[in-house]
């Protein structure tokens, strides 16, 4: 399939360059060393916006955290360099513990539900014959939802007073939670909100993934006498292992840099309870105007991610290669 | 013709397989229904309550009467033109400029050869494993004070605009793209006398267009939903996008009048949505198992 752009086989292998080098030579003046100048100057224009773009907006800032998180920065005026002060400073507040920990939690637990629901929903839904379409419109819709509005839906879901969520626990005569607004059940209240909104497209891709495996190992593992858990166990989990570890990776690194449900929901709290990585980031920058101490504190999330990126890619790659 | 899956369609003719599917099923469409379709429901009826009834407990499942204040309160009151209009005008600049943009450089990088076309290609790589969110401080720093030209794009469109074109994912899959139109079609354009613009224009383009078709939609529905960067980006209300003004005036207003707003903001990208599904849900589908 791949090889339709392969030169043919009974091709002599001289014949295969030849065509290179007259290619422009009847079309164009001036010596060769010109022509590549104008060759090249042609490309460029192609290639300066977006190069300019990603120099300014992305090499840049990258860049540019690195130098302020070992300076005292105040925009307008520059910086002063101030060694590991910044890190120290970060490392001594006591939101920075916090932030983390409640950053590994929602990521832990993000990854627990966010995993299992969507991977059994899927599961669920290969096996029906019927209404797929609407299935597949119907989990996906929360996730054309803007963010900020399932935040804010939740959040009015979470009231404690006449909140959906409580009202449904009264009409079922279980007992009431504070949800968002409880020390114990903040973070879980945000979790789930961020898997409501996000499971559709983890859904989507495990579908396809399960759509990909060959009929006969299910069959053959039925002739063995595997029932429906053994097979699930034998057959599907091993053939789509590479997409729930790409997903996983992907899922961790996106839950990390969670922002928008803490900001809009809880504000950070109760106390500190709700207050992740990005958030303090940007109570460092927008609050304390501490530019120095965000960046000590992008640079370090930076190098955890980067990591966690890494490696995503290279298993892509390499699995790209084996195809 | 079905394939096989995990259960063989044996035991689903079978009468107990039958009764079994079909409880299953039913308890899929309740749960779908309850778990996705509802919470949407709730918003959009909610906004239709008067004030006193949204707050009513136990709550009603149907308005008492049907209000559209609370929609046309939501219209005047938190100024949702203006921002549905910004935000609008983000969102189509972002697009087109990532489309004239990233398309002219996958193009360079794809058949023009440029000199450090790879050293280019990775650093441009090397940004997807840089996580966007971690870097928006520097990123402010740098759209407040531009290095050079010392002007700030903070409050102006091209805030979202210019780094919206640093997109390492769409520019990525556009130069895959253009990596398997075959050489000779290109040179058979230049032997004609097409210069490079016109090959790309009449040639690469119309040969794209279903991956400008799925980088069109991921630029327009990443701007629409993002939140953290036009925060920071747009300090003056009236500037401000629809997300990050719902935010802002959540504080101040009433709960029915907030309803209506956020119903509001969603209504662009769920007819979107519903318009293109197809193509969406068949692009995740596509894209994640091909890698």
């Amino acid at each position: 399939m791949k090889t339709a752009s392969k030169p043919p086989a009974a091709l002599p292998p001289a014949a295969v360059g030849v065509p290179e080098v007259p290619r422009s030579a009847g079309r164009r003046t001036g010596g060769p060393w010109r022509r590549r100048l104008a060759d090249q100057s042609r490309a460029y224009a192609f290639l300066i916006g977006g190069l300019l773009c990603f120099a300014l907006f992305s090499w840049y800032p990258a860049i540019r955290a690195v130098v302020i998180a070992f300076q005292k920065y105040t925009p307008g005026s520059g910086g002063e360099w101030v060694g590991t002060a910044n890190f120290t400073r970060v490392f001594h507040d006591p939101e920075f513990t916090a932030a983390w920990r409640n950053t590994l939690t929602f990521t832990l637990l993000a990854l627990l539900i966010g995993f299992a629901v969507p991977f059994v929903m899927a599961l669920v839904l290969n096996e029906l014959r019927h209404a797929k379409a609407f299935f597949r419109v119907v989990v996906y819709l929360p996730v054309m939802i803007p963010p900020v509005v399932s935040a804010l839906l939740w959040k009015w879901f979470y009231d404690p007073g006449a909140g959906l969520a409580n009202e449904t626990l009264r009409f079922l005569h279980l007992p009431t939670s504070n949800w968002s607004n409880g020390a114990d059940t903040a973070l879980v209240s945000l979790v789930i909100v961020a898997t409501w909104a996000n499971l559709g497209g983890t859904v989507l891709i495990y579908l396809a993934a399960l759509q990909s495996i060959p009929g006969e190992l299910y069959e053959a593992a039925e002739l063995d006498g595997a029932n429906i858990l053994q097979r699930v166990r034998h057959v599907t989990i091993p053939q789509t292992r590479f997409i729930i570890l790409m997903l996983m990776l992907l899922q961790i690194i996106a839950t990390m840099q969670v922002f928008t449900e803490p900001f809009v929901i809880t504000g950070g709290g109760p106390e500190d309870k709700t207050v992740t990585v990005l958030y303090l980031i940007y109570k460092y920058a927008f609050l304390y105007n501490d530019f120095g101490g965000a960046c000590a504190l992008s640079v370090m999330l930076l190098v955890l991610l980067g990591a966690f990126s890494a490696l995503y890619l290279r298993l892509t790659r390499s699995e790209g290669d084996d195809a | 013709m079905s394939t096989r899956t995990l259960l063989s369609p044996l035991a689903l003719a079978r009468p107990r397989g039958r009764a079994v599917y079909w409880t299953v099923f039913s308890g899929v469409v309740v749960l779908f229904a309850l778990a996705f379709l509802f919470p949407v429901y709730w918003m959009v009826t909610g906004a239709m309550k008067s004030p006193d009834e949204v707050t009513r407990t136990p709550p009603t499942l149907v308005p008492d009467h049907w209000h559209l204040s609370g929609y046309t309160d939501a219209w005047d009151l938190m100024d949702l033109p203006t921002h549905l209009w910004n935000t609008v005008v983000q969102a189509t600049g972002a697009w087109l400029l990532q489309l004239v943009f990233c398309t002219a450089a996958a193009y360079a990088l794809s058949k023009l050869k440029p000199a450090f076309g790879k050293l280019i290609l990775g650093g441009i790589l090397a940004t997807l494993m840089v996580p966007a969110q971690a870097l928006v401080v520097p990123k402010y720093l740098t759209a407040a004070d531009l290095p050079v030209l010392h002007t700030s794009l903070l409050n102006s469109p091209l805030g979202i605009w210019l780094p919206a074109v640093a997109n390492a994912f769409n520019l990525y899959l556009l130069k895959r793209f253009f990596d398997q139109i075959p050489r000779d079609v290109l040179e058979a354009a230049e032997i004609d006398g097409a210069g490079r613009l016109r090959t790309l224009w009449s040639i690469v383009l119309p040969m794209s267009r279903p991956v400008l078709g799925v980088v069109s939609i991921f630029a327009l529905v990443a701007v629409w939903q993002d939140f953290l960067w036009p925060l920071m980006v747009f300090s003056d209300t009236d500037k401000q996008p629809i997300s990050v003004a719902l935010v802002q005036l959540s504080q101040n207003i009433q709960l029915t009048v907030l309803i209506a707003a956020m119903v509001i903001a969603s209504i662009p990208m769920v007819v979107m949505f519903l318009l293109f599904q197809r193509h969406i849900i068949a692009g995740i589908s596509a894209g994640s198992t091909k890698g």
